[in-house]
């Protein structure tokens, strides 16, 4: 049987579509700014007629599982996702629909009870599907942004460099959380081995609280170097971290440190017997 | 010492303690509550320090918890910040013991609580086997 559904919005699809707009345009309120009438349009004319040809195809008990519908909400959702709209404003693009098709089964169905009712389960029940499933796109795209920037952020925060040969920095930024401190021991220990480096200064200037566990991943970072022949220096510990290194009563002993980069940079220098002189002036 | 006397509370916020990036929520709460009321930076530092502390001993060894940040107000007019870290875990049996510098029923470096005392102008801690632990610290500004 085909489906009363499909040739209903067959033949009043640019009525449906304007009811359609005008239902979400109310439901948005202020926040449908953020869209143009024209973008707005197109996305809509774009589900209803996937919707349409779903119908025709699977009937209205398998159109929510249908993939080319689903493909049209996956779009939509990403979209409102980049424009800013919150997950129940996403959600009410769907739920708006079922206001226009609602109007339009009374105004065509209205005489007929049975058919009404049964109509209006139809559309309740694949609308409220496709509503929860743009919900899920939604929250699934907003993950994947979270789970890109929180990569982007691993990656950015921990480069090793070479300030002269075979010294090396690394200078840390951030919360010294133990996933972060397991890369930041990695590039280390890996910049060690490529640059045949023999000191190491760590510099803390960038990291806001250091406490017993960022302590504990320092130490256990400087242990691990110092196994692989490499002697490190921290630096950047400024005063306020200093007091409280002190009142914590972590024991740095054995741990060379400077209170800044520079400062680190001198002893570095002067441990492989080296100077920076004034040029004097005299052409070499 | 006796604990000093707050004649009031002016902000009062709750924080769950569920995962270790709560602990980094926790801070950074501690650092704006500590800058609203104009703690100077080395006091700054100190207090979100031992917050760090107490809000990773509530999330490692006490399950999850509930932390409340306040600002109160003692009858000199003196602004502080009171913490409580509030958990449901298996408590301290020996508190006295817990508290010594070096000793760990975990793997870190056994220095948080006595760390989080001497951090702090007052600390207090409740606990009993099986009834969880709640330690509250505070710290006067200046």
């Amino acid at each position: 049987m085909p489906s009363k559904l499909a040739s209903l919005i067959e033949q009043h699809e640019s009525e449906l579509l304007d009811e359609w707009l005008e239902h979400q345009k109310r439901a948005l309120g202020s926040a449908a700014q953020r869209i143009s009438d024209g973008q707005m349009r197109t996305a809509s004319q774009r589900l209803l007629g996937a919707l349409r040809m779903t119908l025709q195809a699977h009937g209205p008990e398998a159109a929510a599982k249908d993939p080319a519908l689903l493909q049209v909400l996956d779009a939509v959702s990403h979209e409102r996702v980049a424009q800013g709209f919150s997950p129940s404003e996403t959600a009410v693009f769907v739920f708006s629909l079922k206001e226009a098709l609602y109007d339009r089964l009374q105004k065509e169905f209205g005489n007929d009870a049975a058919a009404f009712s049964k109509e209006t389960w139809d559309v309740t029940r694949l609308l409220d599907n496709m509503g929860l499933y743009t919900f899920e796109t939604y929250q699934k795209s907003r993950d994947d942004i979270i789970r890109r920037q929180q990569q982007e952020l691993l990656e950015l925060s921990t480069p090793v460099m070479e300030l002269w040969d075979g010294i090396l920095a690394l200078p840390l930024i951030g919360t010294l959380d133990s996933g972060r401190t397991q890369i930041v021991m990695q590039n280390l220990l890996d910049a060690v081995v490529a640059k045949n480096a023999d000191l190491a200064i760590i510099d803390i200037t960038g990291v806001p609280t250091v406490d017993t566990l960022v302590a504990q991943h320092l130490l256990k970072t400087v242990s691990a170097a110092r196994l692989m022949g490499t002697d490190c220096i921290i630096s950047g510990i400024r005063p306020q971290i200093a007091q409280t290194i002190i009142h914590l009563g972590v024991e740095l002993q054995g741990v060379v440190t400077k209170a800044s980069l520079s400062g680190a940079f001198a002893y570095a220098l002067e441990h492989r017997k080296m100077s920076i002189v004034k040029n004097s002036g005299i052409a070499t | 010492m006796p604990p000093s006397i707050i004649s009031e509370t002016v902000k009062n916020q709750a924080v769950k303690l569920n995962a270790a990036s709560d602990v980094v929520m926790i801070r950074q709460a501690v650092r704006a509550l500590a800058v609203e009321i104009g703690m100077n930076l080395v006091d700054q530092t100190k207090i979100i320090t031992a917050a760090s502390e107490l809000a990773r001993n509530a999330v490692i060894h006490g399950g999850g918890g509930d932390a409340t940040l306040e600002i109160v107000r003692d009858a000199a007019n003196r602004l502080g910040l009171r913490l409580s870290f509030e958990d449901r875990g298996p408590g301290i049996a020996d508190i006295q013991r817990a508290m010594t510098d070096g000793y760990t029923t975990g793997t870190g470096l056994g220095l948080g609580l006595g760390g989080a005392r001497r951090l702090s102008s007052e600390f207090h801690i409740q606990s009993a086997p099986e009834q969880g632990t709640k330690v509250t610290i505070l710290k006067w500004k200046g």
